[in-house]
């Protein structure tokens, strides 16, 4: 056990002031500290993706980023997807498509997916496969989520 | 309008997709548990030694705690147990030796570092041939020769029609081992309830009252002092359906503790303990006649099962079942076959979806292909001629298949595919030094069998039935409560369809309950394709009583014939008249007016619905496309298409989306899923760095076709499908992979084909030559 450090994460527009050992990863500070627990944690070792978030409009796995090195830093999570009861476009394409099915992978899904499209709206077949390919599912396959991330970008285009 | 049939939109996924779903591993306890886990593969345990302070519990503390022992009343098969925490001696890298309890998670993890374990190391074994071997280590004394069970069948006719063969093809399978790899690994929360001295244990499973059932009679216990909780469980596939030793403790503690406590399994745990599947040695000979129709099939089935018997199913899920489904959907009357489950000091062996019928399928594709090679055909009229085409049909095995399609579905995708110009590419990419393949699997995959199947492997537990109970409450309201315990698989949205149109609501009025034993009637949860059958067909019976019910009221409070009425659009309907009455009034009145039934119609709406079917086999035909780098043995799969059978669809989306992640597990079963030890039973493969499940760069386009056989075993008429993308995928692409080399004269009987594997087999091809 060592010192914890004061420091504060801002989720979804929301502070927490928190005290973390330096060790404690951001996905357990994100999770535990602070109770948003839509975030999950797949691997620990930064394969799966299923805890990415958006640091700063960067799409990051939360387990291999400390929680101290997230001070200051604007985080959001799959909580702060929806405005409000109107999904996030990204949301309702997973629905529309079967983009997930027992959900767990999702939320690391759609914030890799949300990150990407917003930093590169028009990005390519082939590049968006590549990004997709970051993160793993064991359910849908693929095809779905391909097929959501799609139709999702047509619409953040417009919107 | 009806709801069966239709792509609806599933209810699930409004909290999943939001952040709002509640997964084991959510809650907060007050303690938290690591597991101080063996570091050799086979070893004497002389001492635990804990850091001063801690608390660590080893079995020394669990005093009257039975060992885990799943029993089998057949087939030779010797009872073997497991300690829940290792008990003086230690069978594979990975085993739980003690339970650390701390604070937090991190202090528990510091203090497991801290553990010194004295271990006297002995000789181990990981390989299953080996294993066989007369001088092997044993693992257990009681499975001597390390044979735990040995499956034997001989036709009565079999030498004969073996000895009348125009010929004999083989093929020596190999399948690798895999983990099902659910994206949410293993978990368990546990909290003692001081007022009531109950435990509620919520964890990552596929089956929560047995979950209860099998806990309670290790610890020694009543199951009214247990309360199961499945909540949603990030995919399972067969993993999550055998019990964790892990709970037992964690249950343990919380009665100890008067407390909460909870673990989390991290994902190294889960690739070295968290059960392992398919590693199967496999040699299939197949006697043809001059016209290449198949007379006899013998099989020696190897099935390495590691160093214990997975509950409930017994170790002999995968010897057995490969054993009595082999044949599988080839029309061959006489058949001998030995399958032996074989223990060694790896991790344990459990069911992963599919259970051995990928593998088998596997074998027996390769051996068509390899026949129709033999007798100079192609590999499709090899199958023509050998595929089943009369219904019901008996096996060899004495299993009866109703109706499928298994030549309808290779001529649809044989068409689909359009294999002459498939032929004609793949002849020009050839003169370029490309090289192309293509491979089909036609399989057959039994789903929703009920308990009579169970219990012909001699299973002491014959999960089977399902019970749903459905009640309209007095909003009007439908709650669903089930014993399947769906995590994925999407049953909350197609029971609500089946509900649905019996009883004339909508499913958004619908709520199906699952995943607490506390208020889901005993079941036994979901696996084995079995949920949507099973469940499903309880769920229409219960339906139909709730139907019946509904309109018998109706009748009364309308003055009409009861066959007049009609249930739909939330209303009862008299037929040809405007005489109607809302269903949620119906239901209002079942309890707050009935004394308007004058006493013969009992008071309250709900119903109960059990189904325990004989089972129904579903069918398809895989096809794959590959183009393989013989520079590098890299595959690329530029295509795969499916013509698939499985009934009467309920929701088309939802069934997709199975057949979908079926296949993508199949790929990686192919190409690249390989938990791999070395001589000393270590582990090499920890990390998903090392184990690779496929991205979405691996997994191409996956085309479908459907034809829909209504089952006659089945009273919803669906079958199940919840498997057969992980059987058939495998075979499809190694064929694939074989046409492609052939003109190299390679050959690869062994999955995964990894770039290393096909580069060695051209390598030695060319060293041949």
């Amino acid at each position: 056990m060592s010192q914890k450090a004061a420091i504060t994460l801002s989720i979804n527009g929301r502070d927490y002031s928190i005290g973390v050992e330096p060790r404690r990863t951001l996905a357990d500070a994100i999770r535990e500290d602070c109770g948003q627990t839509g975030t999950h944690i797949g691997c620990e070792h930064g394969i799966c993706g299923a805890c990415t978030v958006i640091v700063n409009g960067e799409p990051v796995r939360s387990c291999l980023m400390f929680a101290v090195q997230a001070d200051g830093k604007k985080i959001r999570t799959v909580e702060g997807l929806a405005q409000g009861d109107k999904l996030h476009p990204m949301q309702q394409a997973f629905m529309d498509h079967h983009g997930l099915q027992c959900g767990f992978c999702t939320p690391g899904f759609l914030m890799l997916a949300v990150g990407v499209l917003e930093r590169e709206p028009d990005i390519s077949d082939e590049n968006l496969i590549d990004v997709l390919s970051s993160n793993l599912c064991r359910c849908t396959g693929y095809q779905n989520i391909i097929k959501a991330v799609r139709a999702a970008a047509k619409e953040m285009r417009k919107g | 309008m009806t709801w069966v049939g239709r792509a609806i939109r599933r209810l699930e996924d409004p909290a999943l997709i939001t952040g709002q779903g509640r997964f084991t591993a959510d809650a907060a306890a007050v303690h938290w548990v690591r597991f101080v886990r063996s570091p050799v593969a086979a070893g004497k345990l002389r001492s635990i030694g804990s850091p001063d302070g801690a608390i660590v519990v080893t079995a020394a503390d669990l005093k009257g705690v039975k060992k885990i022992t799943p029993m089998l009343h057949k087939f030779n098969y010797k009872p073997v147990g497991q300690p829940v925490l290792a008990d003086g001696t230690v069978r594979f890298i990975g085993e739980p030796v003690a339970a650390v309890v701390a604070a937090s998670e991190e202090e528990a993890e510091d203090i497991v570092d801290r553990v010194e374990l004295s271990i006297d190391e002995m000789a181990s074994v990981a390989d299953a041939r080996a294993a066989l071997d007369a001088s092997a280590p044993q693992v257990h004394t009681e499975a001597a020769g390390n044979v735990i069970l040995e499956g034997k069948v001989k036709t009565p006719d079999f030498d004969a029609a073996w000895n009348n063969a125009y010929r004999i093809v083989k093929v020596d399978a190999r399948s690798r081992r895999q983990n099902a790899t659910p994206m949410e690994p293993r978990g368990g929360h546990a909290t003692y309830d001081v007022a009531t001295g109950r435990v509620t244990l919520t964890c990552t499973t596929q089956m929560p009252h047995l979950t209860r059932t099998a806990i309670c009679d290790v610890l020694g216990i009543p199951e009214s002092d247990l309360r199961v909780i499945a909540p949603d469980v990030g995919g399972g596939f067969g993993q999550k359906m055998s019990l964790a030793s892990e709970y037992v403790v964690l249950v343990w503690l919380a009665r100890k503790l008067k407390s909460s406590v909870a673990w989390t399994e991290d994902r190294r745990e889960n690739l070295i303990a968290g059960f392992h599947s398919r590693d199967q040695y496999i040699t299939l000979e197949g006697a043809f006649d001059r016209n290449a129709k198949l007379l006899a099939l013998r099989t020696d089935i190897v099935s390495n099962v590691g160093a214990y018997s997975c509950f409930p199913t017994t170790c002999g899920v995968e010897p057995l079942m490969a054993m009595a489904e082999m044949p599988g959907p080839y029309d061959v009357q006489q058949y001998q076959c030995l399958a032996r489950g074989v223990m060694t000091n790896t991790c344990t062996m459990a069911p992963y979806r599919g259970v051995s019928r990928p593998v088998i399928t596997f074998a027996l594709e390769r051996l068509m292909d390899k026949a129709a090679r033999a007798f100079s055909l192609d590999p499709i009229a090899i199958r023509r001629r050998n595929l089943i085409d009369r219904f019901p049909y008996k096996s060899a095995m004495g299993l009866e298949y109703d109706e499928a399609t298994y030549k309808e579905t290779l001529e649809m995708a044989v068409k689909a595919i359009d294999v002459p110009a498939f032929r004609k590419r793949q002849a020009e990419a050839r003169a370029k030094g490309r090289h192309l393949g293509i491979g089909f699997a036609t399989f057959s995959e039994r789903t929703g069998y009920g308990s009579p199947a169970f219990a012909a492997r001699g299973m002491e537990i014959t999960p089977g039935w399902e019970t749903v109970i459905i009640t309209v409450d007095p909003s009007g309201f439908v709650e669903a409560r089930i014993g399947s315990s769906p995590h994925g698989q999407g049953l909350r949205t197609t029971l609500a369809q089946i509900i649905a149109d019996e009883i004339g609501v909508t499913p958004e009025m619908i709520k199906v309950v699952h995943g607490d034993t506390d208020r889901a009637p005993y079941g036994w949860g979901t696996f084995a394709s079995r949920s949507l059958v099973i469940s499903g067909g309880a769920t229409l019976i219960a339906a139909q009583k709730i139907r019946t019910k509904l309109i018998k009221m109706a009748s009364q409070l309308l003055e009409a014939a009861a066959d007049d009425i009609v249930l739909a659009d939330g209303t009862a309907k008299v037929v040809g008249t405007d005489k109607a009455i809302a269903i949620t009034k119906l239901a209002r009145e079942a309890y707050t007016q009935t004394h308007r039934f004058k006493g013969e119609i009992e008071p309250g709406l709900t119903e109960t619905g059990h189904y325990d079917p004989p089972g129904t086999f579903s069918n398809a035909c895989h096809v794959a496309i590959v183009d393989v780098d013989v520079e590098t043995g890299h595959v690329k799969i530029e295509k795969f298409l499916v013509a698939e059978d499985a009934g009467r669809i309920i929701n088309p989306m939802i069934a997709d989306g199975q057949v979908h992640g079926g296949i993508a597990q199949g790929i990686g079963n192919a190409l690249f899923e390989e938990i791999i030890y070395d001589d000393n039973g270590g582990i090499l493969t920890a990390t998903l760095a090392d184990y690779l499940p496929p991205t979405a760069h691996e997994i191409p386009p996956i085309e479908l076709h459907h034809i829909e056989t209504p089952s006659v075993n089945s009273i919803t008429r669906a079958k199940g499908l919840g498997e057969g993308g992980t059987i058939g995928a495998p075979a499809a692409i190694i064929n694939a992979v074989n046409d492609a080399l052939s003109p190299l004269g390679v050959e690869i009987d062994e999955m995964p084909a990894t770039p290393q594997r096909i580069r060695a087999a051209i390598r030695n091809a060319e060293k041949a030559a």
